[in-house]
């Protein structure tokens, strides 16, 4: 595999091993993770880093919903409009257009239901493209961006077999 | 037993040690908080694909023995599969399906050894062929491979050790437990002295799918050889299967035929749920593999890399799952450095001299564990290099 390929593979399972255990990994030298890092921001490819968070085990409140959301189209307005004026609240952490029954998938996220709830029916449902709302609350997260947070099986080999 | 006493035990088996893991694994077993690289198995369980099929095969109840040689469609699948290697063998009559690779290791002893015989055994290498031998009443002749030649078996290797009166050669590359390799040039040397001295081969490729560089080459595809070579290799490594117990091998009819005899009156068949698992890896999980190798190879470049800067010179092993550093300067004892280790930091690995006098001075260190686990050990060796 191309080496630019698999420093993504690598910052995708942990963004936050050094520089230095990634070049033994790729057999590289660390200029070059960093030369190769630099590109994939610079491209566009890698556009954050971020921590998976178990909010259950933050103690504070933490309330996340997907909203589906309907849309209708004019003349003068796209989808891309609509995306733009939603994705700038703080509260949406990802909005995605999709296939299917509705048009935008919305994660919303704040301090309690009655923040989420108000937030969607003051500042979204308003919007005059938007037709239809559907708030669905999380209720338990099990598995975040591939990372699972149950406890992991534990492994029951020999700790020393031939 | 008391000076005098009658034991009830076979001479072979009074004279057959318990393998040198054996302690070490006991003190690994009574310590919390071990990381351990001592394991020889992968840390991956078997693709989904396979254990479905293995689960389907108990709900449909098809719980009775097989055909003594194995299924027939998993031999048909074996044949194909194999031509990726070269290798051609006749499902009916060339290809045995075993309790594992060790069992069919164990039936060629057995079929192709005569009290007297002698096996010229590699080392260092897996420490089951050497008690094989015995039990087959045959001798084992250590063939020393050396560290100037990352552990690559020459001609003068075998021509010094005296494998010239060998009757039977065991060769086992990618080699557990150096992680050396093979390529076609060199295992023609090997196959030349096999020749001219009319050796029969027995050529464990367990980690046949498991190389980093290059392609796998069977010492069996070379001149002259097909007819001389026991091919072993199963689903324990590549398919990370090791607990299901189902291996095979590839041979000449008349030594497959009696490796069977002896396989009928032993086994009877191998592991019926464990060959529909391997008929489904087989069909459907190249991809699984080829991912489990990758990830393989991104820790085999990590562990050598921090070997090397420790100062453990550790050569570039090419396959398994493997490597084998010397210990670090001052420590000449590969025993005391790996028992001094994992009492004071609680890591576990192989001291190299276990799978043969060749292995002094070195320790085997599987990588077969997750990347966290691999830089925690890491750290806490060099730590330990660091202090002593």
């Amino acid at each position: 595999m191309e080496a630019k390929r698999e420093l993504l593979d690598l910052l995708l399972s942990d963004a936050r091993q050094s520089t230095d255990d990634i070049a033994r990994q790729l057999g590289v030298d660390a200029a070059t993770v960093e030369a190769l890092v630099d590109e994939l921001e610079s491209e566009g490819a890698i556009r954050g880093y971020q921590a998976v968070v178990d909010w259950d085990s933050v103690g504070e409140e933490h309330v996340r919903a997907e909203v589906e959301l309907n849309v209708e189209l004019d003349r003068e307005t796209g989808y891309e409009e609509i995306a733009r004026r939603i994705a700038k609240f703080p509260e949406v952490s990802s909005l995605r257009l999709i296939s299917g029954s509705y048009d935008f998938a919305v994660d919303v996220e704040g301090e309690s239901m009655h923040d989420v709830s108000n937030f969607v029916s003051e500042q979204i449902a308003p919007i005059p493209e938007v037709t239809q709302t559907v708030t669905h609350f999380v209720m338990t997260t099990y598995k975040e961006r591939g990372v699972y947070f149950g406890d992991g099986d534990d492994d029951d080999r020999l700790s020393i077999s031939p | 037993m008391t000076e005098g006493t009658h034991s009830p035990l076979s001479k072979r088996a009074r004279e057959t040690p318990p393998s040198g893991i054996r302690r070490f694994f006991e003190l690994a077993e009574e310590m919390d908080d071990i990381v351990s690289l001592g394991v020889g198995e992968p840390d991956f369980s078997a693709p989904w694909a396979a254990r479905s099929a293995a689960i389907d095969s108990l709900e449909r109840g098809r719980t009775s023995y097989t055909a003594n040689r194995g299924r027939k469609d998993l031999r048909e699948r074996i044949a194909e599969h194999v031509t990726r290697y070269d290798l051609s063998y006749e499902p009916d009559e060339e290809i045995l399906v075993t309790a594992g690779a060790s069992e069919a290791v164990d039936l060629a002893m057995r079929a192709l050894v005569d009290p007297g015989d002698t096996v010229a055994v590699p080392q260092p290498s897996y420490i089951s062929y050497g008690p094989t031998v015995t039990f087959a009443g045959g001798e084992a002749l250590p063939v020393q491979t050396r560290a100037e030649n990352d552990f690559v078996l020459t001609y003068e290797d075998l021509e010094r050790a005296g494998a010239a009166d060998a009757d039977t050669l065991v060769l086992c590359y990618p080699n557990n437990p150096t992680g050396a390799v093979m390529t076609r040039e060199e295992l023609t040397e090997v196959a030349e002295f096999a020749r001219e001295h009319d050796l029969v081969v027995l050529s464990d490729e367990i980690y046949a799918a498991l190389r980093y560089e290059d392609e796998h080459v069977s010492i069996a595809t070379l001149p002259g050889m097909r007819e001389r070579t026991v091919v072993f290799n199963g689903f324990s490594k590549a398919y990370a299967m090791t607990g299901m117990r189902l291996g095979y091998a590839l041979g000449p009819a008349e030594i497959i035929d009696a490796m069977n005899r002896i396989h009928q009156y032993t086994m009877l068949s191998a592991p019926t749920t464990a060959q529909f698992a391997a008929i489904e890896a087989l069909e459907s999980c190249d991809d699984a593999v080829e991912e489990m190798r990758q990830e393989f190879d991104r820790r085999r470049k990590f562990v050598i890399s921090r070997f090397n800067e420790l100062g453990m010179d550790c050569f570039e092993a090419k396959g398994a799952f493997y490597v084998f550093p010397k210990c670090p300067p001052g420590w000449e004892d590969d025993e005391a450095f790996a028992e001094a280790l994992i009492r004071e930091k609680r890591v576990a690995l192989v001291p190299g001299r276990v799978f043969g006098e060749g292995g002094n001075g070195h320790l085997r260190v599987s990588y077969a564990s997750g990347m966290s686990e691999l830089k925690e050990a890491l750290n806490r060796i060099e730590s330990f290099v660091e202090s002593n």
